[in-house]
């Protein structure tokens, strides 16, 4: 395990100066990152459809317009690739935009910019650009949303070099993690995730950044190390919960940046537990686990391994509408505890 | 219940206060006003108080509609919204994940809708309800989209009515497409009109921002296709107002694309009908596509997660309530003589039984088997979907054995 947060804020001060860490939720400590962002640089805004009066379609920028106005909090034309151009261009100005797509599905309009344009333009400027925009964007099933407005699209963008790609699954990593995509000079996608926009926990107060590229060890075990992402690590958590009174020892590890991955914290754990459960609630077929199994058996950990390594994920379907085939088509705690026990005991 | 655009409403007391009398200079800066007058250029037939105006256009365009018809596109209009406001109560009770309200704009869609011929093509965005009841489909059929269970009910060839979409814009480049595919099949320009087919589009203000309506636009242009661009101008995309979304009124963007626009009073279910039927028959004749803009408002939420007292102001609600479409047509009807009371006690129970029959229904929906998850991914299920269909259906079998 690396660190999990670090120090080098450029406003507020030193991390240990916090005290015992209060409580929010996750799209409370989203809006904290931005509202913090803001405060200490004026080139940072934010621009979406219905982010201002109406507090976002998820109330995640809530009462920024009314503490930034109506510039910096920029309710947009209902045009996602508009959105995402305008943004590129204002990066290339010299601002430092954050986009908000009420659904990550509706990324597929702005495809063009974001993977054509904002992860190129560095490259093929040789280097005397940059593009240094954040996009925020909830994906995920599980609220009923159907299958246009459920998507898991993690692989499209980790699949593009120059973008970046963020996946917190706590309220304290959604402050941070975002925090350091606004610093950071690179196009970042940061997905969050529609269920966890109401489940609290604790978040520094000050502007403490969780570097980008660091997988945290969630808790660690010794019979197999399970690997999950967005809303799936708390599962993994309660899954490995339920192992343990099992007499099954899971350490779940959690990427959070899927691009730049940290695999050197997997691989150990791999290395170490000799068995990995990779889950994700995307869909199998050419899924970022398929990445992350991948790099497991082409490291030295593939010795250590005892058995196969093994992906649960959503099934190869759109998710269904109905609430009960929404849910059996991605992973519930259930089917990690049924499956993490069958690898251990199985091998 | 879990919903298909699920809104999380901010803390209250964010939002604007209740009246435009006196706005907060931050609801001035936000532009918090839609518009409520459309101005001289509006295509009216029928005014706010009943009365019928003489249009030397497009007057040829009803010489069927006498005073039975014209009673017929008020039942209509009184059963579309009943069913609306009932749909909305059952989404209250918990029995529908969500509804997404059409009050206000029910003379825009019964109008369009019945100057549809059966041979038509309809695709609607997600608040047609009123378009698909003149195509003939069953209102109970659409409460599956709202209730969770499927995605859409409907066979769209049976009834010209293309499923809903909710990804802004898409059906624009759709209906394009299909109007183009009209034209290769020899359905535009026959001698003998009844061989002749268009097809009409629904799509909202906020809707022509994106990309896809230009482009949907420019393709219908350049091959000459047979379609109606029908925009419904609500006055709101959410909670942006539809300066937020234009500095022209919209139907004048058809110029830029070479054909005509055309404004008209979407609350006036003669004007919609009469424009509607004269947009299609041009685009039947080869002269098409054309803009609508119909000039109405959204009287309800966005959907019924949405709260809009928070942006936008209550005497503009107060305001085109004067315009109500149906109080327009009673009124008229009334005057006009012919009509009795009985006429109008009888729509009325007609709908709260059309409410009765949808409430039913709605009770006893049956939920869609496990199995459905696989069944419609592809026309012809690969083998490895069946595959992970039987791996799956036999990892469930296992839960119900009590294994786990
Ligand atoms: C591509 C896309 N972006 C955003 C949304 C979210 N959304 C749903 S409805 C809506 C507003 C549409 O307004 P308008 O086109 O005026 O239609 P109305 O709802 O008023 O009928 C938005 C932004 C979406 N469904 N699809
Ligand atoms: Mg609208």
């Amino acid at each position: 395990m690396t660190t999990t947060s670090d120090t080098r804020s450029a406003v507020g001060p030193a991390v240990s100066a916090v005290a015992e860490p209060r409580t929010l939720t996750y799209s409370e400590a989203v809006r904290e990152a931005m509202a913090q962002a803001m405060a200490a640089d004026d080139r940072v805004f934010l621009l979406g459809e219905d982010v201002g009066t109406y507090g976002g379609a998820f109330g995640v920028s809530g009462d920024l317009v009314h503490r930034f106005g109506t510039e910096r909090v920029r309710d947009t034309p209902i045009s996602e690739l508009g959105i995402v151009g305008a943004a590129v261009g204002a990066g290339l100005a010299g601002m430092r935009p954050i986009v908000e797509i009420q659904f990550s599905d509706f990324t597929a309009q702005a495809m063009d910019q974001i993977a054509n344009q904002a992860a190129k333009i560095h490259f093929m400027l040789g280097g005397a650009a940059t593009v240094p925009m954040v996009l925020r964007a909830p994906g995920g099933s599980g609220t009923g949303a159907a299958a246009q407005h459920s998507q898991s699209l993690e692989a499209w963008f980790a699949h593009v070099p120059g973008l970046q790609v963020v996946m917190p699954s706590t309220a304290a990593d959604a402050k941070g993690l975002l925090l350091s995509a606004i610093d950071d000079p690179n196009p970042v996608i940061v997905l969050e995730h529609k269920l966890l926009y109401k489940q609290s926990g604790p978040v520094p107060e000050e502007p403490v950044r969780v570097r980008l590229g660091e997988t945290a060890v969630r808790r660690t075990g010794t019979d197999v190390t399970i690997v999950a992402t967005g809303v799936m690590v708390s599962r993994a958590l309660e899954a490995a919960e339920r192992l343990a009174a099992d007499g099954v020892s899971a350490s779940v590890l959690d990427p959070r940046t899927l691009r730049p991955l940290d695999d050197q914290t997997i691989v150990d754990s791999v290395a170490a537990t000799g068995r990995a459960l990779l889950v994700q609630e995307a869909p199998k077929t050419g899924g970022f686990m398929s990445e992350i199994a991948a790099r497991i058996v082409e490291s030295p950990a593939f010795g250590r391994l005892q058995a196969p390594v093994s992906r649960l994920c959503g099934l190869d379907v759109p998710i269904p509408y109905a609430p009960q085939l929404e849910q059996a088509a991605v992973p519930q705690v259930d089917d990690i505890v049924t499956k993490a026990a069958e690898l251990v005991r199985r091998w | 219940m879990p919903s298909p655009e699920q809104w999380t409403r901010p803390d209250p007391g964010a939002g604007p206060a209740a009246t435009a009398a006196q706005p907060s200079p931050e609801q001035v800066i936000a532009g918090l006003r839609a518009t409520t007058e459309g101005g001289a250029e509006l295509t009216q037939l029928l005014t706010p108080e009943g009365e019928r105006l003489a249009d030397s256009r497009f007057d040829p365009y009803l010489a069927d509609i006498d005073a039975e018809a014209l009673r017929g596109l008020y039942r209509d209009m009184v059963l579309v919204r009943r069913a609306d406001r009932e749909s909305n109560a059952m989404q209250r009770q918990g029995q529908l994940g969500i509804w997404v309200p059409l009050l206000g704009q029910e003379a825009a869609q019964v109008g369009s809708g019945r100057a549809l011929r059966p041979a038509d093509m309809a695709f609607p965005s997600y608040r047609e309800h009123g378009v698909a009841y003149t195509r003939g489909i069953d209102f109970r059929e659409l409460l599956g989209i709202f209730r969770c269970t499927d995605h859409s009910g409907w066979d769209p060839a049976e009834y010209g009515f293309h499923p809903y979409t909710i990804v802004i814009g898409n059906q624009v480049l759709n209906a394009a497409g299909y109007a183009m595919g009209q034209k290769f099949d020899g359905k535009v320009g026959n001698a003998d009109d009844a061989e002749n087919e268009a097809t009409i589009v629904y799509f909202g203000d906020g809707a022509t921002s994106q990309g896809d309506v230009h482009e949907g636009f420019v393709w219908g242009a350049v091959y000459d296709a047979p379609v109606v661009y029908f925009c419904q101008n609500n006055q709101w995309a959410i909670s942006e107002p539809t300066e937020r979304q234009s500095r022209l009124p919209l139907y004048q963007r058809a110029r830029g694309y070479g054909f005509p626009g055309i404004r008209v009073d979407g609350n006036d279910v003669l004007a919609c009908l009469a424009v509607t039927r004269w947009a299609l028959d041009e685009c039947r004749h080869g002269n098409g596509p054309v803009l609508i803009e119909a000039f109405t408002y959204r009287m309800d939420a966005h959907t019924t997660t949405d709260d809009p007292t928070r942006y936008r102001l209550s005497d503009e609600l107060e305001a085109w309530k004067l315009k109500d479409p149906i109080e327009r047509v009673r009124a008229h009807l009334a005057r006009a003589g012919g009509t009795e009371q009985d006429f109008f006690d009888g729509v009325d129970a007609e709908a709260d039984e059309f409410a009765a029959q949808l409430r039913d229904f709605c009770f006893t929906m049956p939920d869609p088997p496990p199995e459905r998850i696989f069944s419609e991914v592809y026309a012809d299920t690969p083998a490895a979907l069946d595959a992970q269909r039987e791996e799956y259906l036999n990892y469930l079998a296992g839960f119900a054995g009590g294994e786990h």
